[in-house]
């Protein structure tokens, strides 16, 4: 019988090593002046150096070169004083050159590790990883295959290329072998590339977004029988495109590997390709033919030897880590956990905060981005943050506080902004939305809603405050919730004796 | 004893795309083989005192600022392709890994 995850588990441990790499969001390629913008027509951001032509030479980024060390310090990493570049040699027309300018064995960073939080079932655990190294190198072209059924490689008759990709800056995150995650393989595989990705983002280095490929993760994993001592051979999935296939593609291979060695069947060590419909994996060049990259240093480029004092720079100059200020954002605004995972998963923490920061209140700016703008954002199918800009939402939070706008005039307003009829002002001017504290105005309303309903006005009169309830609702009603509630009720019942 | 087997020349040749009969494989096989024997005589010169170096001047931070110049036309960089397509550059079917 086939075994489950469970059944894996019991007898087998996982050991899991991920390789990141991330596009830097530099104007322009790490050995080029070529921009750099994604969705470019083919072929528009091509240069000699960047097609290989005969006779060109590169010359380094240096705000690549910066934000690598940026980069590795983030991860805790020692920076070389001194590396190279090497090239990789290769035939595989997605680089012109015939080889990728890369680091081998001088990268810049070196050493690190990175802590990642996990939910266990005896609560929350930090699992660290250790990180082997940072290096930089140029990301390859992009083919597109052409003939055969699948559009896939394998078939086609010919491939096209397009080159504006090839060049671009790329850092690659390796960490050293993780043992001991246990059941919770995947999930720290996850959370890891979770915590890399925010890291990133908040050095501002890269656009991190896994669905352009601006962050691709490899995920190897092999098991070993419980007790042997060894290490299992490992598989290497690429193709795996968002967080949660970083989890499914751990968790798949861990159970189509238990099967196979549950049969006395051996593992290959190959390459994979993650299948984002099934989950599963399918095979793809197997390592044990892998080519023979012959590295050697790039004669065309000198050695990078940043300064010390530089380097100090830099590292005086990081950011607050997302996982610290995740905490105290949490505490600060006290959130409840689950709205915080809520904020944090929606990706809106960088927008409340900005919203907060304009002078609104926590918890109203929360609530405002998760739920109204949000819901909407859904069901348009966009970015929340699309739709209104957090000055707008913070001015609409302070037309509440100061009473200028009630909750549901608040609402109509957002409307109309998400609506285009331009500014939280404007909505109000054009719709009217004005709150109505004119008391002689309200009391018609209220003399219209006892006359329509004598019986409840009567039991108020007679000491049923909340059966007042009815009569304030249809107050709001009348003015079309341009009533400050509290003062309806409170005029209604000074009126019936109260 | 010889720098360079028979058996890696050819590995190296498959490697670098370039094909070879079993004669220019016995030849090259020798002739690679006294040039890695010259080779090991720098090398003893070279004693743990002389830094391997990669490029002839002693240069280090070599870079350029982070400013877009223009690229070429897409025309002029598909104007060396022996063939191209939807202004991609056209290549024989590849086998090996998609990407």
């Amino acid at each position: 019988m086939a075994l489950n995850y469970d059944g894996v588990i019991e007898k087998y441990e996982p050991t899991l090593g991920l390789e990141v790499h991330v596009e830097l969001n530099t104007n322009t390629k790490m050995f080029c002046g070529c921009a750099t913008a994604f969705g470019a027509e083919p072929n528009t951001q091509t240069c000699p150096v960047c097609l290989g032509l005969p006779g060109s030479l590169p010359v380094v980024n240096e705000v690549a070169i910066e934000s690598a060390i940026r980069i590795g310090l983030a991860l805790n990493c020692s920076i070389a004083p001194f590396s190279r570049f090497a090239r990789k040699n290769y035939f595989y027309p997605d680089m012109p050159k015939d080889f990728q300018i890369s680091q081998y064995d001088e990268p810049i960073c070196v050493d690190g590790f990175l802590d990642v939080e996990i939910d266990t079932d005896e609560g929350v655990k930090t699992f660290r990883v250790d990180i082997e190294r940072v290096h930089m190198e140029e990301d390859t072209g992009k083919s597109l295959h052409v003939g055969g059924s699948t559009g896939r490689i394998h078939g086609a008759e010919y491939s096209l290329l397009d080159y504006n990709r090839a060049g671009i800056p790329l850092m690659e995150i390796v960490t050293k072998m993780i043992p001991g995650t246990e059941k919770y393989a995947p999930q720290v595989a996850r959370a890891y590339v979770t915590e890399l990705r925010d890291i990133l983002r908040s050095l501002g280095v890269s656009d991190v977004k896994m669905e352009q490929g601006s962050l691709r993760c490899d995920a190897n994993v092999s098991l070993s029988p419980r007790g042997s001592g060894k290490l299992g051979t490992r598989s290497e999935t690429k193709n795996v495109n968002s967080l949660r296939s970083v989890e499914r593609a751990i968790h798949g291979e861990m159970i189509r590997q238990g099967n196979l060695l549950e049969n006395g069947e051996r593992i290959i060590q190959e390459t994979r390709h993650f299948l984002e419909e099934s989950g599963e994996t399918r095979p793809g060049r197997s390592k044990e033919t892998a080519e023979d990259y012959r590295y050697f240093q790039e004669p065309d480029l000198v050695p990078v030897a940043p300064d010390a004092t530089w380097i100090e720079e830099i590292r005086a100059s990081l950011p607050e880590r997302p996982s610290v200020r995740r905490k105290r954002l949490q505490v600060d605004w006290a959130v409840p956990d689950k709205e915080m995972t809520a904020m944090i998963n929606a990706e809106l923490l960088d927008t409340v905060e900005a919203t907060v920061k304009l002078g609104a209140d926590p918890t109203k700016a929360r609530t405002w981005w998760l739920g109204e703008i949000s819901r909407v954002a859904n069901e348009k199918e966009v970015e929340a943050t699309s739709l209104m800009t957090p000055a707008q939402v913070a001015e609409i939070i302070l037309l509440v506080a100061s009473g200028e706008l009630t909750d549901k005039l608040a609402r109509a307003v957002v409307e109309g902004v998400i609506a285009g009829e331009g500014s939280p002002r404007d909505v109000i001017e054009k719709r009217g939305l004005k709150v109505v504290s004119d008391d002689s105005a309200l009391m018609a309303a209220i003399e219209a809603a006892i006359a329509t309903q004598p019986d409840t006005a009567q039991r108020v009169r007679d000491g049923n405050i909340p059966a007042a309830g009815a009569l304030i609702g249809a107050v709001m009603k009348a003015t079309g919730g341009a009533a400050d509630a509290a003062r309806v009720r409170e005029l209604l019942l000074q009126h019936l004796g109260q | 004893m010889a720098a360079i087997s028979r058996d890696e020349v050819a590995h190296l040749a498959r490697l670098a795309r370039i094909e070879m009969s079993s004669d220019e494989l016995d030849h090259l096989a020798s002739e690679l083989d006294q040039i890695l024997h010259a080779v090991d005589r720098v090398q003893e010169a070279a004693k743990d005192d002389v830094p391997p170096t990669s490029h002839p001047l002693p240069l280090k931070n070599v870079t350029r600022p982070d400013v877009v110049v223009p690229s070429l036309t897409p025309q002029d960089a598909l104007s060396g392709a022996p063939a191209s397509d939807e202004q991609r550059f056209k290549v024989p079917q590849i086998l090996g890994d998609a990407e």
